[in-house]
């Protein structure tokens, strides 16, 4: 490397969040412990969906490992099409989820992302984001011969009756007693408590840490999220969670004070809906940076603490059956609207993006409505992306970019 | 067959059916979307259960509501709606079954304006003591909400009739799968079909007797069919092509059992007349053959299918699914792999569209009875 390239550009170097290499070291040493053979670690892995209890886990200490989190690696890391194909080798339909595909696909083969995800000892699914985790699990448990538990948390189009409630509140006791006989241990539900402290705890900081972009300029963007989001998927729970969102927070607002922001100009402010598009995060980042746009704000990371009004921090285990089926994703297309609709008027965005993913229905079904309700209640230009989380054959750059600025030219 | 005409009648146009029963019994016609609808509570209610299977037409004000990667059910269906074929409604209950399913009932409720919608939250898994205690609460409140909704009162008397009258029609619905295993000269796949789509439509104690007269009918034996056709198992979500039967037929092929939303599904399972009567409903619901929508152990599907094709000595199997089904398209490599390792040959088509497949299928049909 010459020693002019060595220079750094100040103004770039200034808005880089330090926080970043932290997050990264964390994650490395998380999937480090997973993946420490389990003779040396003592402890059982859990594979889990995005939106499973992960906090009973912690309890018993069982390592978490999320596919879901996997599958985000695996279309960052543009190992998507690969493997999808791979699972379309195997009989399964090129319309299926491609985190699912890509998943099913890898754990045939000694590849992917870190080498493979650690074998489970057993698997977790609450089918609180779709049917399709249910589908995923299935083949997964006939493929490892693990125990599966199914959470199963009724979608709550209109209401959460006090059915689903007795419900799920049985199920939670299922959970504990199907991770005891698994343990051969006894559940503590004092360490429970303070799991629970620290899953609140976390989630609230993950919030705060979100609603530092409400200052103009943003300190930091949806894209950036997308990256720090996967402390409080997996580590919820965790004293290091709590940590690093704590610091996190404080590099936003020492941010703020100083009048930083994540683009160098900031004249649209935007949310995002949906899933990332986890190979063309890049490319999405700096095609809206180009136009000045900011994302300031999306559903999709805030949805680790849509449903924390639902839970009781000293009576964790009490509320966790409500917290947990009352997720927005489990919820009616108008109440996602609703949703959508608050966090404009909370970042004061000018647009709304939405990426209509293939790989997603429950997200995805019902956009054009949520659309709608949008240019009625708040009228404001809206953006439709036609694309997939992992798989890049359902991305055209050229039909996205002229849509963009089109939609740019709306909004000036 | 002239015990067939009626049935072939209420096929070649349900809704003019619907729209006749309404005007001549004053009463209310509830839309339904999957064989998990318990449909006794609607017929003791007084109203006619309408199960909703689209009607083919071309999708066009549906695209404004539903992405393209929607199947041809939820996008046929709101298509229908939109188009006000479906005017005869009173209401539309939603079971819970898929992804698509689920949102189809938001936008339904959104944009539709009957008088009554009821999602049906029934469990996913279904091989719990809570998951049942769950589904009875689901049952309880189903018969109440229509209560309320259609301003009626379920007598338990009236309960009690409708699922006699259920089982009457599912008893008959099994005898007619029966003749059609042991004598397939006497009723033709194409024909059980269509009696079949007529039976989620019919005014039930109608249906019942018309019933009771066409297995009557072909009790008797008749000059037999000489060809040996080869013996096929159909399995899948729905099946709107009415011609697969009649392209399996002339293929050589002959179809002796269906694990299909709109056939055996439907017919399998009967309900308790005595003891508590929402318990036994949900009991059927939940002890049923599983749509892989639901949960009921990792192998549940795939062991019915091979149950199936052993017990009716079947020679292949056909995976019929609509295109963009998930939770069939999750189960197919698994359920391929069972009947592989028993040496049971099986072929997958995916129907895209109604218009649009029947000349695939006759191709891939007359290929598939070579190799049997």
């Amino acid at each position: 490397m010459s020693s002019a390239e060595k220079v750094k550009d100040p103004e770039k170097e200034k808005r880089k969040i330090k926080s970043d290499k932290k997050m990264r070291d964390l994650m490395t040493a998380y999937y480090i412990e997973a993946k420490t053979p389990k003779e040396q670690t003592g402890k059982k892995i859990a594979w889990i969906t995005s939106g499973g209890p992960v906090e009973p886990l912690h309890v018993m200490d069982i390592i978490p490992v999320y596919p879901e989190n996997y599958g985000a690696m695996i279309g960052a890391s543009k190992m998507g099409v690969e493997l999808c194909e791979k699972a379309e080798a195997m009989g399964y339909s090129s319309d299926l989820c491609s985190y699912a595909r890509a998943d099913i696909a890898c754990a045939t083969v000694n590849g992917g992302p870190i080498g493979g995800l650690p074998e489970p000892d057993m698997l977790i699914c609450c089918n609180n984001i779709c049917g399709t985790v249910l589908k995923w699990y299935e083949v997964q448990a006939r493929y490892y011969k693990v125990p599966l538990f199914i959470l199963d948390t009724p979608i709550c189009h209109t209401e959460y009756n006090p059915d689903m409630k007795r419900y799920v509140t049985t199920q939670i006791q299922e959970y504990i007693s199907f991770l005891e006989k698994i343990c051969g241990k006894s559940f503590d539900y004092d360490r429970m408590m303070e799991v629970g402290k620290l899953s609140v705890q976390g989630q609230k900081l993950w919030q705060e840490v979100l609603d530092t972009t409400m200052n103009r300029p943003a300190p930091m963007t949806c894209f950036d999220a997308f990256f720090h989001l996967a402390m409080i998927v997996t580590l919820r729970g965790t004293q290091t969670a709590v940590d690093f969102y704590e610091s996190l927070l404080a590099e936003m607002k020492d941010r703020i004070a100083q009048g930083i922001g994540m683009l160098a100009e900031e004249k649209y402010r935007l949310v995002w809906d949906n899933l990332p598009v986890w190979y063309r995060l890049r490319w999405l980042s700096n095609k809206f940076a180009a136009h000045s746009a900011c994302l300031v704000a999306d559903t999709y990371t805030s949805g680790w603490c849509s449903s924390m009004k639902y839970l009781d921090e000293n009576d964790f285990l009490g509320s966790l059956a409500e917290m947990y089926t009352r997720i927005f994703l489990n919820t009616g297309t108008d109440i996602m609207a609703d949703n959508i609709v608050k966090m404009v008027e909370k970042y004061e965005a000018d647009g709304v993006v939405f990426h209509s993913n293939r790989s997603c229905k429950p997200y995805s079904l019902g956009q054009y409505d949520i659309q709608r309700i949008i240019q009625e209640k708040v009228g404001i230009p809206t953006l439709m992306i036609e694309a997939d989380m992992s798989d890049e054959r359902n991305f055209s750059e050229s039909q996205v970019e002229t849509r963009i600025d089109a939609f740019i030219e709306m909004l000036k | 067959m002239e015990k067939l005409g009626i049935f072939k009648q209420v096929v070649s146009n349900p809704c003019q059916y619907a729209r006749t029963w309404k005007q001549q019994t004053h009463g209310k016609v509830i839309g339904n979307f999957c064989s998990y609808t318990p449909e006794e509570l609607i017929t003791a209610s007084g109203a006619l259960p309408f199960r909703i299977l689209g009607s083919g037409a071309t999708i066009s004000r549906a695209d404004a509501f539903l992405q393209a990667y929607s199947c041809s059910l939820v996008r046929g269906a709101l298509e229908d709606s939109l188009a006000g074929r479906l005017d005869f409604l009173d209401g539309t209950v939603f079971p819970h079954t898929c992804d698509s399913i689920q949102r189809l009932s938001d936008i339904w409720r959104m944009n539709t304006d009957y008088a009554f919608h009821a999602d049906l939250i029934m469990p996913v898994k279904l091989d719990t003591g809570s998951a049942e205690q769950y589904m009875i609460s689901v049952i309880q409140k189903f018969r109440k909400d229509l209560e309320t909704g259609l301003g009626i009162q379920i007598t338990d008397d009236g309960l009690r009739k409708a699922i006699r009258i259920s089982n009457q029609v599912r008893n008959s619905l099994a005898r007619l799968y029966e003749i059609r295993k042991t004598a397939p000269e006497r009723i033709k796949s194409s024909e059980l079909h269509t009696v079949l789509k007529a039976s989620m439509v019919m005014d039930r104690e109608q249906l019942a007797a018309a019933l009771k007269e066409l297995v009557l009918s072909l009790e008797t034996p008749r000059a037999g069919n000489p060809a040996n056709p080869k013996r096929l198992v159909l399995t899948g979500g729905l099946c709107s092509m009415p011609d697969i039967y009649d392209i399996i037929e002339s293929s050589g092929g002959a179809v002796i059992w269906d694990d299909f939303c709109t056939g055996a599904r439907y017919v399998e399972g009967r309900i308790e007349e005595t003891g508590d009567l929402e318990t036994n409903i949900a009991r059927r619901y939940i002890n049923r053959v599983v749509c892989p929508a639901k949960h009921s152990g990792i192998y549940a599907r795939g062991n019915y299918l091979l149950e199936k094709v052993k017990e009716n000595h079947a020679d292949g199997v056909i995976f019929v699914f609509l295109k963009f089904c998930d939770p069939h398209s999750f189960d197919y490599p698994y359920m391929k792999e069972m009947l592989e390792k028993e040496g049971i040959p099986s072929m997958l088509f995916e129907i895209e569209d109604q218009a649009s497949s029947g000349g695939q299928l006759q191709t891939r049909c007359e290929a598939f009875m070579e190799m049997l």
